[in-house]
C-alpha cells in the first residue's frame, strides 16, 4: 500500500532525530534561539515563550576522551556522552542549558557543566505530593524564567507562558494519539520509525511538529491494519537507541507497541492542567507526573502501570531497556521482575551503553527471548 | 537508659555497652508491640523521638556487617535477586538483609515505618521506595533540595520547614497519638547539645599531634548516627573530649605506637572491609587522619524549638552543598585541622562522594597547594578494593608530603 504523503512526514522526522546537529544549526540559522535541556525533565515551555527553541540533550554515541577527565568510568553512560559533548564544543550553539538534578549524577553535573553557555541548575522536589512542593517548583520555575530573560535579553509574560502551555499540550495530546494508532501498523511504524519521529520532537519548534505528526496519524488511519506475524512488546527504561539496536528488533519481527521511555511517553503522558497561574500549572505538572523511576513514588506504580499497559497494547512482553551505570533504573528492575513474574508477562532487560556500538550479546538475548515467548 | 552508663567508665566502655543495647532495646521494642523505624543516617531524628518510634539506622547496620567482612553474602543476595552491583553497597546490603533477616552482626528488626531524608544523597529516595513497596510500610521522606547555589536559600529552607508539618501529620496517622510537642522540644535541646558535644569532641583532631586519630572516630560515629535524640550520646562525647584533652596535655598521639609525621584529611566514606588494611598502611607511615567531613556532618545547630533553624540545619549538610561549597568546607577543615594532604576515596557506591571530586581536588591544589592521592575502593563490597594499589598511592602521597 502506498502513501506517499506519510512516507514524506516520516522522512522529514527521521532526518532530524539523525542528525540533530544540522536540525540545531538550520534552527539557529533561521534566526532562532536555542536552549538546551539536559535529560530527563526540564520546563520546555517557559524556554518556548521566551521565543526559544528548546533542545533536548539525550547524549549520544560518541567515544569519550575528554570526559575520561571529569568523571569516573561507573557514571551513567548518557552522563558520559553528554559530558564529551559538553568538553569539545557540540553544545556551543546553546544560549544557556537547564540542568535538572532528580539523581545524584545530575546534581553533580549542575555543578560542574563545561560548556561555554551558562548552565541553569534547578531541582524538582521529591516530595512531590504536597502543597509546598508546588509551591517550590513554582519558585525554581520563577528562577528559570527570571535567568533566561537576562540571558536572551526578552520579557517572558505570563500571555507567551500560557500560549506555550497550549501549544505543549496540544503536542502532548496529538504525540498520544500517534502512539495509539501507531500500535496497528508495526509494519509501517517500525520500531526504528517510532523512535526517528518520537526523537525529533527534540529538535523542532513543537507547533511545526505537531502538523506533522497530525498528519502521520491521520494518514495512518486511512490505511487498514495488516496481521502482525511477530511479537509485539513494551519497551521501558531511559533510551532505547540507536538505530543499530532497534534493527535487532526489526530482525526479529518485534514491534515496539508501547512505550515507557523518559525519552519518548514519559515526556507527554502528564499534560499540563490550569491551576493557577502559568507558571504554578506547570509545577503542577510534575505532581501530577506518575509511574516514572525519577519521580518519588513509595507505592511504585511504575511497576503496576507496565503490566497494564503491556495488557491495553495486547503486548507479549516487556523490554527494560537499562541505562548503564544509571541507578534511579536499576533499583526498579527487581521490583519489576517480581511483578512481571506474578502478572506472567515475558521479561528481558537489555543494557543500554552509548559508548559501544556492538550489539552480539543483545542480539542474543533478543533472539532467545523471542523464542521463549513462542 | 542513662543509669547503664556512668561517670567512670571510660568513653570507650560507654560506647560499646550504648552500641549493643541500642540494637537489643530496638528488638525488645518489636517484640513489645513497639514501633519500629529504619531511618537514614542524616534525617531529623528529632520527630520519631518524640513519639518513642524506636529507630535504627540501615547505613549503619550495614557498617557492622561490612567490617565483620559479612557483606557479600548479602550482596550476593542483591544481586540474584536483580540489583546491579552498580547501587550503593549499603542499600543493596540492607535490601537483601529485609528479605534474609540474617547477618554477621547484630540482627536489626524489620521497620513498621521508614524514613528517609536525602540531604546525603538521592539514592536513598529510590532505596527507601523499595523498602516501602516490599515491606509494605509507611515511607515519610524530608525532601531537602540541593543547593544548587553557593547559599542555601530561603526557598529551600521554607520547602523542608513547610514539610515538619507533613510528618507529624504522618507519625499522627502512624500511632494514632498526637503528637508529642513536650517531647519533641526536650529532644531537641538534647539533640542540639550533643551535636555539639560531637563536633568538640572530633575536632580535637586539630591540636598536634592529635589525640585521635580518625579511625577511631568512626567507631563513635555510630553512636552520634543512631543516638543522637539520647542523652547518654552526649555524656559519652563529652568523657570523650575530656580524655582526649588528658592526653593534648600529655602531648600523646591518637596514632599508637607510631610518631605523627603528616596530617591526611580523608575524603569520602571508610572502605569498612578493609579498615584495618587502610589504617594500618597510613600508621606504618606516620599519616595520622585528622580531618574528614564527618565532625561537621552531624554538627546540627540550631535552637530548640525554632522550626526554620531546624530545616536549616538538615538543609546545610555537606553532601548538599555546591561544588563552592564543598570545595570551602574542605578547605576549612584543611586548614583547621592542619592537614598536610588528601587521601580521595573514589567509593565505587558512593555518585554523590564520586562526581564532583575532579573539580573539588584541582581547587584545593590551586588554592592550597596540597598534595592528593585517589585510590579506588568501596564502603561496603571488597571487591572494589586492591591493597597494592592503595599501599602504592599512599606512599606516593607521602612522598609528595615529603618534598613540600
Ligand atoms: S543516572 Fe539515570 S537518571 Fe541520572 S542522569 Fe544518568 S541516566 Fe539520567
Ligand atoms: S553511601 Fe552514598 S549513595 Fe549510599 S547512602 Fe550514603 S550517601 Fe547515599
Amino acid at each position: 500500500m502506498e502513501n506517499t504523503k506519510l512516507d514524506q512526514y516520516i522522512k522529514q522526522l527521521a532526518e532530524i532525530a539523525d542528525a540533530p546537529g544540522k536540525a540545531c544549526y538550520d534552527l539557529k540559522a533561521s534566526g532562532k534561539n536555542l536552549v538546551g535541556w539536559v535529560a530527563p525533565y526540564a520546563p520546555e515551555e517557559i524556554v518556548y515563550a521566551a521565543g526559544a527553541i528548546p533542545v533536548g540533550l539525550w547524549g549520544g554515541q560518541v567515544e569519550l576522551k575528554k570526559a575520561r577527565t571529569y568523571l569516573p568510568p561507573f557514571a551513567c553512560s548518557i552522563m558520559q556522552s553528554i559530558m564529551e559533548g559538553e568538553a569539545t564544543g557540540v553544545y556551543d550553539i546553546l544560549s544557556a542549558v537547564l540542568i535538572p538534578a532528580p539523581c545524584d549524577t545530575l546534581k553533580c553535573f549542575g555543578q560542574k557543566w563545561k560548556g561555554s553557555c551558562p548552565a541553569i541548575p534547578f531541582v524538582h522536589p521529591q516530595n512531590r505530593k504536597l502543597d509546598c512542593a508546588v509551591d517550590f517548583l513554582a519558585g525554581q520555575y520563577e528562577m528559570i524564567r527570571k535567568k533566561l530573560e537576562e540571558i536572551l535579553s526578552v520579557e517572558i509574560t505570563d500571555e507567551a507562558l500560557a500560549d506555550a502551555i497550549a501549544v505543549y499540550n496540544d503536542c502532548r495530546y496529538a504525540v498520544r494519539e500517534f502512539t495509539e494508532v501507531a500500535a496497528d501498523y508495526p509494519q509501517i511504524i517500525t520500531p526504528t520509525v517510532r523512535h526517528q519521529i518520537l526523537k525529533a520532537a527534540m529538535f523542532m519548534d513543537k507547533k511545526d511538529y505537531t502538523v506533522i505528526i497530525k498528519g502521520i496519524t491521520h494518514e495512518l488511519r486511512k490505511m487498514k491494519p495488516q496481521e502482525w506475524g511477530g511479537k509485539k512488546v513494551i519497551v521501558t527504561g531511559i533510551t532505547l537507541e540507536p538505530t543499530d539496536l532497534l534493527q535487532i528488533f526489526e530482525e526479529f519481527s518485534v514491534a515496539v507497541v508501547g512505550d515507557d521511555l523518559a525519552q519518548e511517553s514519559r515526556q507527554f503522558r502528564t499534560d499540563v492542567v490550569y491551576y493557577g497561574s502559568p507558571i504554578r500549572s506547570l509545577a503542577k505538572q510534575w505532581q501530577n507526573h506518575r509511574a516514572c523511576s525519577l519521580a518519588f513514588d513509595p507505592y511504585k506504580e511504575r511497576v503496576s502501570y507496565l503490566s497494564r499497559l503491556a495488557r491495553a497494547t495486547k503486548a507479549d512482553g516487556v523490554i527494560i531497556a537499562l541505562m548503564k551505570f544509571c541507578d534511579p533504573e536499576e533499583y526498579d528492575v527487581p521490583i519489576i521482575m517480581e511483578e512481571m513474574e506474578k502478572e506472567g508477562i515475558p521479561l528481558l532487560t537489555i543494557e543500554i551503553d552509548q559508548q559501544s556500538n556492538s550489539y552480539e550479546q543483545i542480539k542474543t538475548r533478543i533472539q532467545s527471548f523471542v523464542e521463549s515467548m513462542e | 537508659m542513662l543509669d547503664v552508663i556512668n561517670d567512670s567508665m571510660t568513653s570507650k566502655e560507654m560506647l560499646d555497652i550504648l552500641v549493643a543495647k541500642n540494637m537489643e532495646d530496638a528488638r525488645q521494642a518489636k517484640k513489645n508491640g513497639g514501633l519500629v523505624c529504619w531511618s537514614s543516617s542524616i534525617a531529623p531524628c528529632e520527630f520519631m523521638e518524640a513519639m518513642d518510634i524506636y529507630t535504627v539506622y540501615p547505613e549503619n547496620h550495614v557498617v557492622g556487617i561490612a567490617a565483620r567482612k559479612g557483606a557479600p553474602e548479602l550482596l550476593e543476595y542483591a544481586e540474584r535477586k536483580g540489583y546491579n552491583n552498580d547501587i550503593c553497597g549499603y542499600a543493596r546490603a540492607n535490601l537483601a538483609y529485609m528479605d534474609v533477616q540474617h547477618c554477621v552482626s547484630e540482627e536489626m528488626p524489620l521497620p513498621d515505618v521508614v524514613f528517609f531524608c536525602n540531604n546525603i544523597c538521592e539514592t536513598l529516595v529510590k532505596w527507601y521506595e523499595n523498602l516501602a513497596k516490599e515491606l509494605n510500610v509507611p515511607c515519610i521522606c524530608i525532601d531537602v533540595p540541593f543547593n544548587q547555589g553557593d547559599t542555601v536559600t530561603e526557598e529551600n529552607i521554607r520547602y523542608v520547614e513547610a514539610q515538619f508539618k507533613q510528618v507529624i501529620a504522618q507519625l499522627e496517622d502512624l500511632t494514632g497519638r498526637p503528637f508529642n510537642y513536650e517531647k519533641f522540644y526536650e529532644v531537641q535541646k538534647i539533640a542540639a547539645q550533643n551535636a555539639n558535644d560531637w563536633y568538640d569532641a572530633t575536632m580535637m583532631c586539630a591540636a598536634t599531634p592529635s589525640p585521635l586519630n580518625g579511625f577511631n572516630m568512626f567507631n563513635y560515629m555510630a553512636l552520634i548516627v543512631c543516638m543522637r535524640g539520647r542523652e547518654e550520646c552526649g555524656v559519652t562525647f563529652r568523657k570523650l573530649k575530656q580524655e582526649l584533652q588528658e592526653m593534648v596535655d600529655k602531648g600523646e598521639s591518637g596514632l599508637k605506637g607510631a610518631e605523627e609525621k603528616y596530617r591526611i584529611m580523608w575524603d569520602g566514606i571508610a572502605c569498612w572491609p578493609y579498615l584495618s588494611h587502610t589504617y594500618k598502611v597510613l600508621k606504618n607511615l606516620g599519616c595520622n587522619m585528622v580531618g574528614s567531613t564527618y565532625p561537621s556532618a552531624w554538627a546540627l545547630r540550631y535552637t530548640p524549638g525554632n522550626m526554620y533553624e531546624l530545616a536549616k540545619a538538615y538543609t546545610s549538610m555537606g553532601n548538599n552543598l555546591s561544588l563552592k561549597g564543598q570545595i570551602d568546607l574542605r578547605e576549612n577543615i584543611i586548614k583547621e585541622t592542619k592537614c598536610d594532604g588528601v587521601v580521595m576515596h573514589m567509593n565505587r557506591s558512593c555518585k554523590m562522594c564520586d562526581f564532583l571530586q575532579y573539580e573539588v581536588g584541582q581547587k584545593l591544589q590551586e588554592d592550597l597547594n596540597i598534595p592528593i592521592t585517589t585510590f579506588d575502593g568501596d564502603q561496603a563490597d571488597p571487591r572494589n578494593y586492591s591493597k597494592a594499589q592503595y599501599e602504592t598511592r599512599i606512599e606516593a602521597l607521602v612522598e609528595m608530603m615529603a618534598d613540600r
